[in-house]
């Protein structure tokens, strides 16, 4: 990977890609907006529950990365910062890779709270962490060659990439995921659903591991 | 673990009447006086085998007393929904309780013929876990295995009401009570839900000491059986309606939502109306105000019979009654099956129309009076009672034992274990004058499962389209 990845617009890639990689992924929800416009045999119905399912990954992403935001703006430990966020990715990633285990309280989600689940899946399973390390890459660079900006310069900065990382890779996730349940309610049909899934789960723990290993490389570029 | 999901799950109920057919059959054999193990039979039912309608793999346990009466796979479609969170579960092991001993055995089945011990849970750790006692009803869902028990806490299980409790579908460790809030439920039989819209269904027939030592007359007469179905918000765990079917109506049994999740109705099945000797299917539904309603829509007539012919239970009543012990919804919710225990007869009902359902066809085999010999000449015991459907539709399997104490009520004497099939095509329905299942000597025969899921164990989260 080396120097693309590390580049401002490597990194744009990455949250876009990785938007595209958890739209697509049945375990993120797109078999339950199909769910939907079938259960109420009218379309709306998928793209209300699209909106439903993007939301809660959108505020999920919010909630994991504003912390992580905040602290790259105050605290002048930004390396530390990184190499720590990058060591968190990678445990999450091991601890997923090894227990394999589906936390059961998602299950007593009802299934009209849609939102609500998606927020939920994405926090445990960890999709909202897989871009600590790309926003804090983001938020990196600049301060290098400008020298240091003022606080409140820097908040806004960082605020605006945060806005940015998850309204981007939202949208990404939202198209990948729409695109896959629309294709599937208009035209593929139900049986794409047990042909196309596979077990993502290692796929996704080495995912995080891999991020976390970028989070490292950049901070150390840094 | 599948890296794809497991080719028997199906999104929807029309997609899984297009499965492959079963070739193999898992039936449940139990020694009545449990002075044998009881034991899972394994059914050829391959029309081009050699070995064609023969137990082609005994698996016996290593206790008696168990008693098998229902059982269930570990995994099934409802494991398709994200919802749920294990898609790559394998459909492999069956869940078989002893409703008696309180034990659950999960049988490995991957290889049916080495189908092999993989757990056994004692009673003490049931007990324990849950309060429950008398395990019976199986169904794969959201937060893993939900299993009813029939019994409370207690010696008799009579402490403390019966209910359902959870079992991890990985590990099979029993992870708890279901309930959070279960109203007026005091008694429980079976269960079934609607995933997607996240509402559960449960019925009642009575408590260990109206049950395990035969029916109990005076109870019956005096209308102290269940006659409740209870309406759960399946998620939270909660009663939302409990609906008295009338408490002539004893032993409301079976349940059975249709299987297109977007119809919003289902069936009971009631033993016997205390008024009249009726046996009786309820249809229940959500109105368009999102109420839960139920009436009547199948009442089966007793039939006129000398006291000679009936058993000393019976004999007062001048009469056979057609006993509904067993119900099941084909997967296109087209036809429901009626096992009239009492009578003999398997009825088919046109449920097309939940709310007008029309007599559609009838077998006739063993029965209290008529004694109606198979067409292959061979004496069907007792009468038509567990009954499962092929994914397809074109094939109905029964067995002939209810319970052990009460078969020995309506039918005394030891009157053999069977497991017969009859066809469901070209607008017939007729015996298979071929298949007929001999079981070892001192057996009876309880629930069928067909290899890859059937009618009454897979739960579809997607609509028919």
């Amino acid at each position: 990977m080396g120097d693309v990845m590390t580049t401002t617009a490597g990194l744009w890639l990455a949250v876009v890609l990785s938007g595209l990689y958890h739209g697509v992924n049945p375990g993120m929800g797109w078999p339950l907006a199909v769910s939907s416009a079938l259960m109420e045999s009218k379309p709306a119905a998928l793209f209300r529950a699209l909106g439903a399912l993007s939301l809660g990954h959108f505020l999920a992403m919010l909630l994991i990365l504003l912390p992580f935001s905040m602290l790259s703006s105050l605290l002048t430990y930004t390396e530390e910062l990184r190499w720590g966020a990058g060591l968190l990715v990678i445990g999450v990633g091991l601890y997923l890779l090894i227990t394999r285990r589906h936390p059961r309280f998602l299950a007593r989600v009802p299934p009209h709270r849609l939102a609500l689940w998606s927020f939920l899946v994405a926090i445990v399973h960890g999709a909202a962490l897989m871009l600590v390390p790309i926003y804090l890459g983001l938020c990196g660079p600049e301060e290098l060659e400008g020298g240091h900006l003022a606080a409140s310069e820097l908040f806004a900065r960082n605020a605006g990439i945060l806005a940015g990382v998850t309204l981007a890779h939202t949208g990404a996730m939202m198209i990948a995921g729409g695109g896959v349940a629309y294709a599937v309610y208009r035209w593929l049909g139900l049986t794409f659903l047990r042909k196309s899934w596979f077990d993502l789960e290692a796929v996704w723990a080495l995912s995080l591991i891999g991020v976390g290993v970028l989070g490292l490389a950049t901070a150390s570029h840094g | 673990m599948n890296l794809r999901p497991d080719p028997t799950f199906y999104p929807s109920a029309k997609m899984a009447m297009e499965a492959p057919v079963e070739k193999l059959a898992f039936t449940l054999m139990l020694s009545p006086d449990g002075s044998q193990p009881d034991g899972l039979a394994v059914v050829d039912v391959d029309p081009t085998s050699e070995t064609y309608g023969q137990i082609v793999h005994s698996l016996m346990m290593p206790n008696k007393g168990d008693e098998f009466h229902h059982f269930g796979w570990n995994a099934c479609s409802s494991a398709l929904s994200p919802l749920t969170g294990h898609a790559f579960l394998e459909r492999r092991y069956l869940i078989i309780p002893g409703i008696r001993s309180s034990r659950i055995y999960v049988i490995d089945v991957k290889e049916p013929l080495k189908a092999k011990i993989h757990k056994i849970i004692e009673p003490e750790e049931l007990f324990a876990k849950t309060g429950y006692s008398r395990p019976h009803t199986i169904h794969c869902g959201p937060e893993g295995i939900y299993v009813s028990t029939l019994g409370g806490g207690g010696e008799d299980g009579t402490d403390g009401p019966p209910g359902i409790f959870i079992m991890d579908c990985e590990t099979f460790d029993i992870l708890g009570r279901y309930e959070m809030d279960r109203g007026i439920q005091d008694k429980h039989y079976d269960f079934w839900w609607n995933l997607p819209r996240d509402y559960m269904v449960s019925s009642e027939w009575g408590l260990p000491p109206q049950f395990e030592n035969g029916i109990v007359p005076e109870d019956l007469l005096s209308n102290k059986y269940g006659h409740t179905i209870h309406f759960w918000d399946l998620r939270g765990r909660k009663v939302t309606k409990s609906i008295d079917l009338g408490e002539n109506h004893q032993m409301a049994l079976e349940i059975r939502p249709a299987h297109d999740p977007v119809k919003e109705y289902g069936f009971c099945g009631v033993v016997v109306d205390t008024t009249n000797l009726q046996g009786a299917i309820f249809t229940w539904w959500r109105d368009d105000d999102g109420e839960w309603q139920a009436k009547k829509t199948i009442t089966i007539d007793p039939v006129p019979a000398d006291a000679d012919d009936l058993p000393e239970l019976l004999k007062g009543f001048g009469a056979c009654p057609p006993l509904v012990t067993d119900i099941d919804l084909s997967l296109d919710d087209k036809y429901l099956y009626v096992a009239c225990w009492g009578l003999g007869e398997m009825h088919q009902y046109d449920v097309s129309d939940p709310m007008n359902p029309k007599l559609a066809g009838k077998v006739e085999i063993g029965g209290i009076v008529k004694k109606t010999k198979h067409p292959n000449g061979k004496d069907f015991g007792y009468g038509p009672q567990m009954v499962e459907i092929s994914r397809d539709g074109k094939r109905v399997y029964w067995t002939n034992s209810l319970y052990s104490t009460w078969d020995d009520q309506f039918y005394p004497g030891d009157r053999g274990a069977a497991m017969v099939m009859a066809r469901n095509e070209g607008g017939k329905f007729e015996l298979d004058p071929d298949f007929w299942v001999e079981f070892p000597e001192g057996y009876r025969s309880h629930q069928i499962r067909l290899e890859g899921g059937d009618c009454s164990t897979d739960s579809f989260c997607y609509p028919n389209v």
